[in-house]
């Protein structure tokens, strides 16, 4: 009975983008079917951008559209806009053919349906409140609002996969590495109920688990090491992406986790952790470029904050408002300027360096800071009281100056001062010669004849310099990290007239949230990124939790479900399950914001259970897998392809967190970095094998592994990533150092295994790469290659100490060179392999 | 036209000595395919007739002076030392000048005519004014940025926000490339000898919002030419090809499974990297051209000169690389225009007619475009009694090649070169010109971006620069 309804499905969706069209019986869809013809055809000149609106005729509101006589509702033939759309008169027909827009036959009809039955308008569907749809007693609602829209489409869901391939799966999305064998092994022989949901338990309570959720945050936050603009110069900020992956290890609530970045300093219970959340105002770009100026970068920073929080939270593309009222989404001008204003009270330099941020420390290290402290106020006290002595010495020493007319050692014949000493003591002896002194001229006086004249004290001000230095030397070791100070000097903020920053004619702009969102309460005084914060996450703010939840559908199944993972205004795509999407929004808010109760609730689901192989058929009607009735595959995450790598070949060093690490790279890939020249040193030791995400991220020039893998350089929030298939990607799995060394590591654990004979070895291997046995056909290609590269290797054994040279690592003893580089290729292979960098 | 034949060679070449020996039926494949992962462009076809079939764009990085270069202004020359009419710069943004008293610096060096249409140019461009009948000169270009980073993202993408395509990107977009064993957007980078060498991030050549594929490759003179170009240490050239014609074997299993286009694109993309291993290096080696181009160009293979990259240029063209873009550094004269313009002028002179006459010889200048351009101007105005500061209110920028009218003037600056102010253009003009030359109507060129249309040339107002048309 399948095959038929599947061909139907076919047809109609044949014409659109989207997969859940409208149907061709029953009514037009405003949100759905209307709005984006509207918005990407009409918008640009009959939207909300006043100042270019066209036949002063506005299309996105129903009243302006009947004034303006656009349509009479119920009766096509006699609107306008019908006429206009179906004209084939050029000056006649709508859009025109200058604006390069062209209406297909089907949106056509859409529209002259649309206004036949009413021309009904329905609020932006992402504006409005979410509402938490009915869904069936016992069962995950998640499955029966995607198989609500199967059934609607004819389509049955796909069978659970195998034991193997969810574990992969799983470990993947949950982790970010890959099981052992033994850990598929031990899933597989668990047949009592309930294996699966202890497997997603051990999942979630391993720390990597927060690793791997940092990745899509530090993305949209655009989190990196470096200040993005010209020389592009390091800045403190790791500790704030040690407190991400923390947040999720902890599953702090995601209202408390948005609250702490945008006001964490301004909590009544701030606190060390909650102000390096409130690092994220800091993770912008920033410029030490000479002759950048200040009111230029003023604006930069105050567009680039707003576009952060556009894309982090509210899923709106506000980047256009800068210079003109929105074309597509209501968003004004007024509505960008004022959210800009929220941080108008961040202290920075507007150009030139970052400061070097707050202290961050661990219990350990306060405790040695504090004895450090209480070492400093006792050599303190201790000077305190020898310094009248020290002063009476000084009169002392004036008077006799004076009286025996006394040289300054630095001045005395024979002497060899540096210059700077010479100097310094002729300025002394200048002030000596005085009578009247000032008091900078007293201090110099007191500082030179106590550094330089007197012997007395000596252990007493030995110790001041002592503690003094030692406690420098201990904090300046210390990680710091910029955060948000708020100063009571706001700049002032105003629009700029289509976004010129000379231009100081526009108006004064105070904190303000975005007109067409529900407002927060009244509150006296002006709003502050406190109340920012919390409106963003406030129950009825219609946008974060769509938005987030959004995102976390693409981590799981590969595509959000709006694609448009940045944009869930009228140019965004309309999701392909509205109610789902609701549903998750409002569980969401209502568990509390609790992200592991989400993430638990869909892989959990039947629907993320499926199989990701489709039949030909539904492969032909759903080709991008929008209807979920599979599963979906796709190519691992940059860093999550280094990590696959290091962890099969047993070189991962799994530490949590630290100052950013330095794998191997290219030289002379920093050559055109400059102001200072910079050389690239890689890390030794075990620094060199830690995870992707631990990486520097250098914005302008992003490690080059990790950006042929589609890793974003974080100079804009990237809600989401390409995933390109390119030959730089072959060159880096082949031959970048991390992978080579990484294949010589995988081909000693190979030969040091339990396995005994090639064939048994490459079971071995191959199982410890994608944890399924190889098929003959498989082994036997391996088998051959070994053949091949061994026969080369015994013929010229210097390639092979050649080749075991790449890289940091000890080769394990007692394998002949010839055997290892063999093996090495074998281990280079696995990793090369499609199926080993793809999640399915 | 036999561009790709050195490296088809070179495969054959390897072939004939090495399938037997190995016998690897994979491996035979894998040098037996051609063209499996040559880049496609999204145009169907052109909008119109194509000019010009390739870009070389030479990015003068620092911004240069067009006051010691290609815009004569004896009026400045009076001035020198006066100050400058406020008139003239009244409200206008400056970078480093900003806030002080502004002189007049006047030209620190004489100009000239050159060829039959008599253009003046700066005397120490001598090379360049041998060709300058092929030459079209805009002395009324304008840009919006006035940083450096922001001006060159401007002069790339057509916005100052980092994430938009660069305009190679755009083009090989559009019209993919001829090469299918090169990537269809290759970056040379040179440094000049003056240590003004302003930093240049990759984002330049980024490809944006558009495919990863589309991206620039920077084909480096020292080191390997691409990243992670060559085989490991102890891997010889057939020991690599029989890893990748194993991986590709062992992905054609997978592939048969599960009949995922992915993985058919996977296995392209090995072929294309084992090609590229060859095909660059072949490239890179200049060693084989005659003794006069050198000579020509005044260059030796492997100097890592500005001329030596405006040979690769040429090779690469040859090949059918769609855009190349070259960036010579270090002409932010804050200080020091005159000897610095004059050791920007021994590093680029003779090098830009090379490329002319180079290009007429064999055929290809007709249907190549060449752009000269900083990515902003220079002030009229002093800075520190001997540089100039950054400008964006006027620059000359030059064009030659394909569908390019030589040997004329477009535009002017005002009598101080403050200002443009006769057919006054600007970046988006460019952009819009060179996509009409290459056969594309740019307002017909976009991709959906963040809700928008994004196209190279702005959302509005871009014009073509007809009079400079063939």
């Amino acid at each position: 009975m399948r095959s038929p309804a599947v061909c139907c499905l076919a047809v109609t969706l044949l014409g659109t983008s989207v997969a859940t069209s409208a149907p061709p019986h029953g009514r037009v869809d405003f949100n759905r079917d209307v709005r984006p013809i509207l918005s990407d055809n009409c918008y640009f000149c009959h939207g909300p951008d006043a100042g270019h609106r066209e036949a002063d005729l506005r299309l996105d509101i129903r009243d302006d559209a009947l004034a303006g006589e656009a349509f009479v509702p119920g009766d096509a033939k006699a609107s306008k806009l019908v006429a206009r759309i179906l004209s084939t008169d050029t000056d006649e027909v709508m859009p025109p053919p200058a604006s390069r827009k062209k209406l297909t036959d089907e949106q056509k009809q859409i529209l002259e349906r649309w206004v036949a039955e009413g021309a009904e308008y329905a609020p932006h569907w992402a504006y409005r409140a979410p509402v938490r749809p009915e869904t069936p007693a016992g069962m995950n609602p998640l499955d029966a609002l995607v198989r609500k829209t199967l059934e609607a489409n004819g389509l049955s869901p796909s069978p659970e996969a195998d034991r193997r391939t969810l574990l992969r799966r799983l470990s993947s999305d949950l982790i970010g590495l890959p099981p052992t064998p033994e850990e598929v092994a031990s899933f597989e022989a668990d047949t009592a109920p309930g294996a699966y949901e202890r497997q997603v338990e051990r999942l979630l309570k391993q720390p990597q688990y927060g690793e791997r959720m940092a990745l899509g945050w530090l993305d949209v936050v655009r989190y990196a090491d470096t200040i993005g603009y010209h020389s592009d110069t390091p800045r403190n900020v790791w500790p704030y992406r040690d407190w991400v992956i923390r947040s999720f290890n902890e599953n702090k609530p995601f209202d408390r986790f948005t609250i702490e970045q945008i006001a964490g300093d301004l909590l009544p219970d701030a606190n060390q952790e909650t102000r390096v959340g409130s690092a994220f105002n800091r993770l912008l770009l920033s410029t030490e470029e000479g002759g950048a100026q200040p009111k230029d970068y003023e604006s930069r920073m105050l567009t680039d904050r707003v576009r952060a929080i556009g894309a982090a939270w509210l899923g709106q593309t506000t980047g256009c408002a800068q210079c003109h009222d929105h074309k597509f989404d209501p968003i004004t001008m007024r509505d960008f300027y004022s959210l800009g204003a929220f941080f108008a009270d961040i202290q920075e330099p507007l150009v030139g360096r970052r400061e070097e941020g707050m202290l961050v420390l661990s219990d350990e290290q306060k405790t040695r800071l504090a004895e450090l402290d209480t070492r400093l106020q006792t050599a303190r006290k201790a000077f305190t009281a020898i310094e009248p002595f020290l002063d009476v010495a000084q009169q002392q020493w004036e008077a006799d100056f004076a009286a025996y007319n006394g040289v300054l050692a630095e001045l005395k014949e024979g002497a060899k001062p540096s210059d700077a000493d010479r100097k310094a003591a002729e300025q002394v002896l200048a002030i000596l010669k005085k009578t009247d002194r000032s008091p900078a001229e007293q201090a110099s006086l007191r500082t030179y004849f106590r550094d330089k004249v007197t012997p007395l004290y000596p252990a007493e001000r030995q110790e001041l310099v002592a503690a003094t230095q030692e406690r420098a030397g201990y904090e300046a070791a210390l990680p710091h990290c910029l955060v948000s100070v708020s100063t009571p000097n706001k700049r002032v903020v105003r629009i700029l007239p289509r976004g010129n920053w000379q231009d100081e004619s526009g108006e004064v702009m105070q904190p303000g949230l975005p007109h067409y969102l529900p407002q927060p309460p009244k509150s006296d005084g002006p709003l502050t990124r406190l109340d920012l914060a919390n409106w963003l996450v406030s129950r009825d703010n219609p946008l974060t939790a769509r938005t987030v939840m959004n995102r976390l559908w693409k981590q799981f199944f590969g595509t959000g479900l709006s694609k448009t993972l940045d944009d869930l205004g009228a140019q965004g795509e309309p999701p392909t399950h509205p109610e789902l999407l609701d549903w998750l929004a409002c569980e969401f808010m209502d568990s509390g914001w609790d992200m592991q109760h989400m993430v638990r609730l869909i892989v959990t689901s039947q629907t993320y259970r499926q199989v990701s192989t489709a039949s030909p058929e539904l492969l032909a009607v759903d080709p991008a897998n929008r209807l979920l009735a599979r599963q979906s595959t796709f190519r691992i995450d940059a860093e999550l392809v280094r990590d696959q790598a290091l962890a099969v070949s047993g070189l991962l060093v799994p530490t949590i967190g630290g100052p950013s690490a330095k794998p191997y790279q290219p030289p002379g890939y920093w050559e055109n970095l400059n102001f200072p020249r910079r050389e690239y040193v890689a890390d030794t030791g075990p620094n060199q094998y830690r995870r992707g995400l631990y990486t520097w991220w250098q914005r302008s020039f992003l490690h080059p592994s990790l950006l042929a893998f589609d890793a974003p350089s974080r100079e804009e929030c990237a809600a989401d990533r390409n995933r390109s298939n390119i030959p730089q990607q072959a060159l880096v799995l082949l031959n970048d150092p991390t992978y080579v060394e990484a294949a010589r590591a995988f081909a000693g654990r190979i030969l040091q295994s339990s396995a005994s004979s090639d064939g048994e070895r490459i079971t071995w291997a191959w199982q410890r790469t994608l944890q399924r046995r190889p098929t003959d056909e498989e082994r036997n290609a391996l088998l051959e290659l070994l053949e091949f590269q061994r026969g080369q290797y015994r013929d010229n054994p210097t390639a092979a100490d050649a080749l075991l040279k790449v890289g940091q690592a000890e080769n394990p003893a007692g394998i002949p060179a010839p055997e290892l580089a063999a093996w090495t290729h074998i281990a280079r292979v696995l990793l090369n392999l499609h199926e080993t960098i793809t999640r399915s | 036209m036999n561009c790709l034949e050195p490296s088809r060679l070179a495969r054959r070449a390897f072939l004939g000595s090495s399938t037997a020996a190995v016998g690897g039926a994979a491996l035979a494949g894998l040098l037996s395919r051609s063209s499996a992962a040559a880049v496609g462009g999204t145009l169907s076809a052109p909008h119109h007739a194509a000019r010009a079939n390739r870009v070389i764009w030479l990015t003068m990085a620092g911004g240069p002076s067009q006051l010691e270069t290609f815009d004569p202004k004896p009026k400045l020359a009076e001035m020198h030392g006066k100050p400058m009419p406020e008139s003239l710069t009244k409200g206008q943004q400056l970078a480093q000048l900003q806030g002080q008293q502004l002189n007049c610096f006047g030209p620190q060096h004489a100009f000239k005519a050159f060829g039959e249409s008599g253009i003046e140019i700066c005397e120490l461009f001598p090379h360049l004014g041998s060709v300058i009948d092929d030459v079209c000169l805009i002395r009324s270009m304008t840009t919006d940025a006035i940083n450096h980073d922001p001006a060159h993202m401007f002069m790339n993408t057509g916005s100052q926000i980092a994430g938009r395509p660069s305009m190679g990107s755009w083009v090989t977009y559009g019209l993919g490339a001829e090469a299918d064993d090169l990537p269809g957007f290759v970056v040379l980078t040179s440094l000049g000898r003056g240590g003004q060498n302003q930093p240049i991030a990759a984002r330049q050549w980024s490809s944006g919002c558009l495919p990863s594929r589309y991206q620039g490759v920077q084909l480096r003179s020292q080191g390997n030419p691409v990243l992670y170009l060559t085989s490991p240490a102890g891997v010889s050239r057939e020991a690599q090809g029989r890893d990748i014609a194993t991986v590709g074997e062992l992905n054609r299993i997978q592939q048969q499974r599960f009949a995922d286009p992915e993985i058919e694109t996977r296995i392209a993309q090995y072929e294309l990297a084992f090609q590229l291993q060859a095909s660059v290096p072949d490239l890179m080696n200049t060693s084989g051209e005659t003794a006069e181009t050198l000579a020509l160009y005044g260059c030796q293979p492997g100097d890592g000169s500005f001329a030596s990259n405006c040979l690769l240029a040429r090779r690469l063209a040859e090949r059918g690389v769609r855009f190349i873009q070259l960036y010579h550094k270090d002409w932010d004269h804050h200080g020091g225009v005159k000897e610095g313009v004059r050791l920007k002028a021994e590093e680029i002179d003779r090098a830009c007619m090379a490329l002319i006459t180079d290009l007429k010889r064999l055929g290809m200048f007709d249907d190549t475009l060449i752009v000269w351009a900083g990515e902003f101007g220079r002030t009229p105005m002093s800075q520190g009694g001997s540089g100039r500061d950054h400008h964006n209110q006027a620059m000359s920028v030059w064009l030659a090649g394909g569908g390019i009218k030589g040997g004329m003037v477009h535009g002017a600056s005002d009598e101080l070169g403050y200002a443009a102010i006769e057919n006054i253009t600007t970046v988006h003009d460019l952009h819009a010109t060179m996509l009409h030359l290459l056969g594309i109507d740019h307002t017909a060129f976009s991709v959906k971006f963040q809700g928008l249309d994004v196209r190279l040339s702005g959302v509005e107002g871009a014009k073509l620069i007809t009079p400079i048309l063939a």
